[in-house]
């Protein structure tokens, strides 16, 4: 039987399941094959808040999302064109985000009446009518996975746990994925289990061949390569990439790097990638607790090594008293705030950018700090080796702020060539007479970096008052005030790239975003850009100090809209900063924003 | 061997000392400053680092590297920097406030990893700094500022607690034993690892006297058991005995058979016997010298041959293969 392909300009797919059934995996695998084959894409997986729910029920449901296209794109999209639901719950859980039309794949077998009522289902939708006006393709995934293995030494157990890759290979099929590398992925994983191999690679061929020859589908799709510069390309998650921009900056400054680090979600995927990489000479230290991580960090630092420490907001709040000894000792640290929604616990596995003021104003006394925030995935690595020239240049402690969004999302990242990065080498201070612990670089305001071992720099510093110069203990009201201003001033004079504005039409108003919300926002001006709206944008990602030009983009736009995922904390410092009225576009769900509602925020001022 | 031509004056720093007068801080400083040379190893190479409390000034007054950081923390930020700087001798100065309140976590968990620090507690059982409200080893129904009726807690006994947290080298002395202290600190610097000293120290302003018992020159003798390994464990007056359910006893000499007293073994990996030490002190008779030291690898050392070993088998790690990773594709 021939089948019709048809071309589509981009989809965007998720795979949904309990969280036993292998979703991220699945999603994971798709996202490479789509990359390899040249796609753009961006992903948004979805962790349910408990680690293991009881199965099949809504609390257990785990998610991925991914949107692909043969042409430039910024987000996962904001509904997905096909949903792939491994049971009842996963169907339950998702269907709001669908829209009419949509297709929606599940796994027949799940749907007993056990399943259905576990959820809340009386009657069950397959069969009701309720899904009329979906395409839906009730498949029997299990079945024929079990089926198809039936040849193999597996209890049936074991045998039903392939069943994603399974639907991975239909929708391979579906899509005209590569499969050379999913192949190549499973051998490397399952090579000392030789059974669990091969029934995974048989399911997802069987999966693959059963798109092929089954009357269930009759079209499948193929989305042509995007354009994109040349390069040697990956796929890249946030948090990965952070991780590796650590490794390059202190590779950048050939200092030994130092991760004191205690878990905590979304963040700790830094620290098990840092501790993968002992090969680079990297230390990670699982402290007893974030205080113990930040203490150790600045011990580290102290020692000549780049010392960094890597949590979210709940961690940044126990570390503050220790981030201000830093700001006293003045000595180089990293502090990565992977933000999550709060406060408390609050939504641990849920995005937000509601730690900002608490980075810039969270500690006691005068205590400046440098903030930066990465803008997307890739982005991650280029901030992460900006804090590592900072910190080390002014030394200083800089606070890097990622948060869920970006850093379990991925991009492809075109791989920069290692010559191209900056040479962030300083000088530790060396043998002198009458050396003096404070006494600063004039350009940078930095003081020496005097580590331990070096013969006649013995000196003394610690958390009380410092003496200009000499860095004894002063009470001295005027030098207080003195040194107060000028660890400010260091602060404010650290230098930072200008602001970038994008406006092709002159536009009258500004859309300035900070942080994750770069994608949303960049989709949203290309869908106005293409309704003939004119709107500008710029993106904030040097916090404190702002980028010099600010205040003069600023006052060229009659209307700024800035949108953030918490109640207008940036907006608070724009405002405080350059008394420039700003309209505030907020919400805290913790999600990203759609494009959907970025446009109609943006019509309701242009029109309004 | 090189000659050590350093002196006390060489490890003593340009800093007014500003300790009450009589404070026993005073002579803990004295008998390090006098020890210091002895050691061997060259001022740069040594680091002090303080948390908080009267007792966390001392880094100052010393003529090395040091940091006087904040409450409770100084184990934490010591074992970043002995953990990435193995080359240096690294001292914590804590109280028994700094180490057992606020920073008891980060004191527990030093000790369990055997991180190589050589802690020393000055314990004077009350806080100094803020003015005399009692401390975590201040004694039940102890009246202070802030328990005008009697504090309600029980005390930590340092030595016990450090010996729960699997510590593999713990002493005590006194702050005015001079070669005592010295001797400690000999022993504590050659272990490779963890060392806690407590040190008991008097503060004659919120809690003077608190030694007295076992400080008085004509009880002294007797008060004093000294644990020194391969000895029998006694003073002049009493000893340590084990009874015939096997615990320890601490009794008269003149109850007992000389033959009976128990032969102190630092060595002993088992800390039951270490424990069952900690607990034998009382107000007028206290045991001091080394209860344990037993051979563990320090973590300092575990970790860098975690990542030589890697990079003997795996060779150093190559940025360019690291951002290129397995699943890349070109563009061309
Ligand atoms: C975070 C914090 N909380 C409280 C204090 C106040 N404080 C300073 S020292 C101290 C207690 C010191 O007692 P101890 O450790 O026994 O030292 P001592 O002064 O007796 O030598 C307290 C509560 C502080 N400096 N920082
Ligand atoms: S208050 Fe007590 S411990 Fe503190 S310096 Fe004075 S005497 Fe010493
Ligand atoms: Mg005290």
């Amino acid at each position: 039987m021939s089948k019709t392909i048809v071309s589509m300009d981009q989809v965007t797919i998720r795979f949904a399941g309990d969280s036993g059934d292998g979703m991220q995996l699945t999603g994971d695998r798709f996202t490479s094959d789509t990359a390899i084959l040249g796609n753009d894409l961006a992903t948004l997986p979805n962790y349910p808040a408990e680690i293991r729910a009881p199965t099949g029920t809504l609390p257990g449901v785990s998610s991925f999302q991914l949107h692909f296209a043969d042409h430039h794109i910024q987000t996962a999209g904001d509904a997905p064109d096909v949903l792939v639901a491994m049971n009842p719950a996963a169907l339950k859980a998702n269907m709001r985000d669908m829209p009419r039309g949509s297709t929606i794949i599940v796994n027949k077998d799940e749907f007993s009446a056990r399943n259905l009522t576990k959820v809340g289902y009386e009657t069950n939708p397959l069969e009701d009518g309720s899904l009329e006006s979906y395409k839906v393709h009730g498949i029997p995934l299990t079945s024929m996975t079990v089926g198809a293995l039936a040849h193999l030494p597996l209890s049936r157990k074991e045998a039903e746990r392939a069943k994603n890759m399974f639907a991975l290979g239909m929708l391979s099929w579906m899509y005209h994925r590569p499969t050379k590398a999913t192949e190549k992925f499973l051998t490397a994983k399952f090579s000392k289990v030789p059974d669990i191999l091969e029934a995974n690679l048989v399911a997802y061929r069987a999966g693959w061949n059963y798109g092929e020859t089954t009357e269930e589908f009759s079209v499948s799709y193929e989305i042509a390569p995007a354009p994109q510069a040349k390069g040697k390309y990956r796929n890249m998650s946030g948090n990965l990439a952070l991780a590796y921009g650590l490794i390059a900056g202190a590779q950048c400054a050939k200092l030994p790097l130092f991760l004191g680090s205690y878990p905590i979600t979304p963040a700790s995927d830094i620290l098990h990638e840092l501790s993968k990489q002992k090969k680079f000479g990297v230390i990670t230290f699982q402290a007893e607790d974030e205080i113990a991580a930040v203490g150790a960090a600045i011990g580290a630092s102290y020692g000549g090594a780049m010392g960094i420490t890597s949590t979210s907001g709940p961690g940044v709040a126990l570390k503050s008293e220790a981030i201000g000894l830093a700001v006293m000792l003045e000595l180089p640290l990293i502090i990565v705030d992977v933000q999550r929604g709060g406060p408390s616990t609050g939504l641990p596995t849920k995005t937000e950018q509601s730690d900002l003021l608490q980075v810039m104003f969270g500690r006691n006394g005068e205590s400046p700090v440098p903030v930066l925030a990465a803008s997307t995935p890739t982005d991650c690595f280029d901030m992460a080796v900006e804090a590592v020239r900072i910190a080390t240049a002014y030394r200083t402690p800089v606070f890097l702020l990622s948060d869920g969004y970006i850093a379990n999302g991925s991009q492809p990242w075109r791989i920069p060539e290692v010559d191209s990065l900056p040479d962030l080498h300083v000088d530790f201070a060396k043998t002198q007479e009458n050396f003096q612990p404070y006494a600063r670089d004039p350009k940078t305001l930095a003081r020496p970096w005097a580590v331990p071992g070096t013969p006649g720099l013995e000196h003394r510093i610690g958390g009380i008052e410092k003496a200009n110069l000499t860095g004894d203990i002063s009470y001295e009201p005027a030098n207080h005030d003195f040194m107060v201003r000028t660890r400010a001033a260091k602060v404010a004079g650290i230098e930072v790239p200008d602001l970038v504005v994008d406006d092709p039409d002159g536009a009258e108003v500004l859309i300035l975003g900070w942080g994750s919300t770069y994608g949303p926002v960049r989709a949203a001006i290309d869908v106005l850009r293409e309704s003939g709206a004119k709107v500008a944008q710029a993106h904030i990602k040097y916090i404190n100090p702002f980028p010099k030009n600010l205040g003069e983009v600023l006052s060229k736009y009659p209307k700024v809209i800035l949108p953030e995922m918490n109640l207008g904390q940036m907006a608070m410092l724009i405002r405080s900063e350059f008394l420039k009225d700003i309209i505030s576009f907020n919400q805290v769900r913790g999600l990203p924003f759609s494009t959907t509602e970025l446009v109609e925020a943006t019509l309701e001022v242009l029109n309004g | 061997m090189a000659e050590i031509t350093l002196t006390k004056k060489d490890f003593t720093s340009d800093q007014e000392v500003r300790w009450c007068p009589g404070c026993g801080d005073y002579s803990i400083l004295a008998t390090m400053q006098a020890f210091l040379p002895e050691l061997g190893v060259p001022r740069e190479k040594i680091v002090f680092i303080s948390g908080i409390g009267c007792s966390s000034r001392f880094p100052y007054y010393l003529e090395t590297f040091g940091m006087h950081s904040i409450h409770g923390r100084a184990p934490a930020i010591a074992s970043g920097l002995t953990i990435s700087r193995p080359d240096l001798t690294v001292f914590v100065i804590t109280g028994d406030g700094d180490a057992l309140s606020i920073g008891g976590n980060h004191f527990i968990h030093a000790l369990r990893r055997n991180v190589d620090l050589k802690i020393m507690l000055f314990n004077n059982r009350i806080y100094g700094l803020t003015k005399g409200q009692y401390s975590p080893t201040s004694e039940a129904g102890k009246i202070t500022k802030s328990t005008p009726v009697g504090s309600l807690d029980t005390p930590f006994n340092p030595v016990s607690l450090g010996l729960g947290a699997e510590a593999t080298f713990i002493a005590r002395t006194i702050d005015s034993d001079r070669k005592h202290l010295t001797g400690v600190l000999q022993a504590a610097t050659k272990h490779k690892g963890s060392a806690l000293i407590e040190i008991y120290q008097n503060c004659p302003i919120f809690n003077d006297g608190a030694f007295d018992s076992i400080k008085d020159g004509d009880s002294r003798e007797g008060a004093l058991l000294h644990l020194i390994h391969g000895e029998p464990i006694k003073s002049t007056t009493h000893a340590v005995v084990r009874k015939a359910d096997g615990d320890l006893e601490m009794r008269a000499l003149s109850e007992i058979n000389e033959a009976d007293i128990v032969i102190h073994d630092a060595h002993r990996i088992d800390p039951t016997y270490a424990f069952a030490l900690s607990r034998l002190s009382t107000n007028d008779h206290v045991l001091v010298g080394v209860f344990r030291d037993v051979a563990r690898p320090s973590y300092g050392d575990l970790v860098h041959e975690q990542v030589d070993g890697v990079i003997a088998k795996q060779g150093k790690g190559d940025l360019a293969t690291l951002l290129a990773g397995g699943d890349s594709w070109e563009i061309s």
